[in-house]
């Protein structure tokens, strides 16, 4: 006090000085805190802690996110509308909230649910959970989820009741669903195979629910076991999902595993990128996987069986219109060959290879010709934050020029794919993108 | 020779052409944002498609709020949601800084698309307001020359009016919504429909200022609390 009646000009530049390394702490802390100390040496980690670290990596490889929340809104609290043929389902809220979401169950509830498809409350689950797939998920792995949702910001969020359509309201109908396509059983290791296979085989079988989308959903919303990885339409999305065992889509027997490795964690690779619903999968989950896990999940998907050991050897640009061929290639010339270039070489990662392209060239021209109508962008990732992308071109190109385009890359530097109708283009060009 | 073929196929003026895709460096920003260019051109100039707007110029935080919209899916336009559904924050900023420092010229405004009577009373809305109805004047916060302001104000002049009646309209039925407090819902719910034809005809019709860029934050105060303003600042 007396220093400041006795030299208020000094006393006001101490302050301000005080001030000033303040700031300067503050900045220093803010810039630099790997810098500081995150918590006393010596300091454990606790078991708790540990669980809830590796639940919530579990629940990022699981992808629980993307059906359990809705876009920009709370993470967990549910309402996501997964539209199917059979009407509408409503993704549960899964924060711990007493009254609208887990916060009254067990690690046994959970359990229980994860493994056998039966609710806390005694109800069948409809198989949009992947409890077929989850089942194979270890007791530890169960708990460890539990634990992470159990710690994550309850949010009080009323579930939305399913809108299904008679008779799919029926919750007894999924007795005879699950006696045809739901086999119960945690994964059981291989001893025969690494490791490294099992745990990829795990992954892929359990948390990373892939047969989801790569197998056909039959018209009864199953899936064989027989059929399992042999690729499918989406249903309700347009998007065609390609068979993991087929050299002829996207199997992949003669890919280099590092390959296979950055596609599923980094979103794009050398040889293919991810567009639309995989893109989603790699942003949401597959990006958050260790190098270990992806190369395993890499490792056990390049050795699964391949049914179609090779693709058709001969190019069918014989089977093409001559003036299709030529419009196809004038296209082609005008719009795209500035990034794939003249030789369809592309130029990888960027811009992807359409030559020996596989997701060009197999049987169902889905894909390739949504990618020319609404173009796409790789997913941006911790490996590829800025990723490249292809602009729409359904405002461009008419039905004839996009499926000459489309017909030209399929066929065209060796490619062995078939050529394609403007019907087919015209069909996709009515339905807006997802 | 098929090289020959495509060069030699009819192209609009080179202002606002279709455009194709190309760029001179492969790891570069330009070469990356190449998903925009057919709608939106090489530089945000806008393309002779129709509907798509000029971006270029605009300020970064209002190109950043919108894609950050598409993406989270608050502004509803299905191409654009799909197109940047799975790219990071850090990645639209970027974008977003990249159109707001193009600077191409500007197309020719639209010919006269209205009669007199209902020019007049779209300037009277741009330049004036509506005191009866509570609409303040475009100009008071998009600026006199009506190149937006900064961080996150449009720029409205090199619109088309069809854009133009499409977003107000969306506005005024609950489908387009900016952050909270939403003034533009505010401004859009008291026009009628012959106000926002008539705004946006005379809108279409300006010429761009000698100087484009927008206006600086702090010169104006806003007749009305904006939510995008706040949220914009980094």
């Amino acid at each position: 006090m007396s220093l400041v009646r006795r030299h208020p000009v000094l006393a006001s530049f101490a302050l301000s000085l005080l001030v000033l390394i303040g700031i300067g702490a503050a900045v220093l802390h803010f810039e630099h805190p790997g810098r500081l100390p995150a918590r006393p040496p010596g300091a454990e980690v606790n078991a708790t802690t540990q669980t809830i670290t590796r639940g919530e990596y579990l629940a990022r490889a699981g992808d629980c996110v993307a059906c359990h929340s809705v876009p920009n809104g709370r993470e967990f609290a549910g309402g996501r509308e997964m539209p199917t043929p059979f009407g509408s389902l409503f993704a549960p809220n899964i924060t711990p909230d007493d009254d609208t979401g887990i916060g009254r169950w067990n690690a046994d509830d959970f359990y229980r649910m994860m493994h056998t498809g039966v609710s806390r409350d005694g109800s069948l689950l409809y198989p949009a959970m992947p409890f077929a797939s989850y089942t194979r998920i270890t007791r530890a792995d169960s708990d460890a989820l539990f634990g992470y949702l159990q710690s994550v910001t309850p949010v009080s969020q009323q579930n939305r009741p399913h809108e299904l359509k008679f008779p799919f309201n029926d919750r007894d109908l999924l007795i005879g669903w699950r006696t045809l396509y739901f086999r119960e059983g945690t994964y059981q290791p291989d001893p025969h195979e690494s490791a490294q296979w099992n745990r990829g085989a795990y992954l892929v079988q359990g948390l990373g629910h892939c047969a989801m989308c790569h197998s056909a959903i039959n018209a009864l919303g199953g899936s064989s076991e027989s059929a399992q990885f042999e690729g499918g339409m989406i249903p309700n999305q347009n998007w065609y999902a390609p068979s993991l065992t087929s050299n002829r889509e996207a199997g992949l027997g003669d890919w280099p595993v590092q390959e296979i490795a950055d596609l599923l964690q980094t979103g794009a690779s050398h040889r293919a990128t991810t567009y639309g619903p995989m893109a989603e999968v790699v942003y949401d989950s597959l990006q958050y996987v260790t190098d270990e896990d992806a190369l395993a999940m890499a490792v056990y998907l390049k050795a699964l069986p391949q049914h179609e050991p090779s693709a058709p050897p001969n190019p069918q640009a014989r089977l093409v219109e001559p003036s299709a061929l030529a419009l196809g290639r004038t296209t082609y010339v005008a719009q795209c060959a500035m990034c794939h270039g003249d030789d369809g070489k592309g130029q990888a990662p960027a811009y992807p290879p359409l030559a020996g392209n596989r997701s060009i060239t197999m049987r169902t021209p889905v894909n390739p010709i949504r990618v020319v109508l609404n173009g796409g962008y790789a997913p941006g990732t911790y490996k590829n934050p800025r990723p490249y992308g292809m602009p729409p071109f359904s405002h461009i190109l008419s039905d004839d020029e996009v499926a000459a385009v489309v017909t030209y890359v399929r066929t065209a530097w060796g490619n062995a794919g078939t050529p394609v109708t403007a019907a087919e283009a015209n069909d996709l060009r009515k339905l807006l993108p997802e | 020779m098929l090289l020959a073929a495509a060069t030699c196929m009819p192209r609009p003026a080179a202002a606002q052409s279709d455009a194709t895709p190309s760029f001179k460096t492969l790891d570069s920003i330009d070469a990356r944002v190449q998903g925009c260019v057919t709608c939106h051109g090489h530089s945000g100039e806008g393309t002779a498609s129709g509907y798509f707007p000029r971006i270029a110029g605009k300020p970064s935080g209002y190109l950043y709020n919108q894609l950050a919209a598409f993406r989270d899916g608050t502004r509803k336009y299905p191409p654009m949601n799909y197109l940047v559904a799975t790219l990071p924050d850090a990645y639209l900023r970027e974008i977003a800084d990249h159109f707001a420092q193009e600077a191409p010229p500007f197309g020719s405004p639209q010919g006269a698309n209205a009669g007199a009577t209902v020019l007049l009373r779209g300037k009277t809305l741009a330049m004036v307001g509506d005191s009866a109805t509570g609409v303040p004047a475009c100009v008071a916060c998009h600026g006199a020359g009506l190149t937006g302001m900064q961080p996150a104000i449009p720029g409205l002049v090199g619109l088309r009016s069809n854009y133009i009646v499409a977003q107000l309209t969306s506005w005024r039925v609950g489908n387009r919504h900016a952050i909270a407090p939403d003034c533009m819902r505010r401004i859009a719910s008291r026009l009628t429909d012959a106000d926002v034809g008539a705004v946006a005809a005379w809108l279409s019709q300006q010429q761009p200022p000698k100087k484009s860029e927008p206006g600086s934050a702090d010169l104006e105060r806003m007749p009305l609390a904006c939510g995008s303003q706040g949220q914009a600042e980094r």
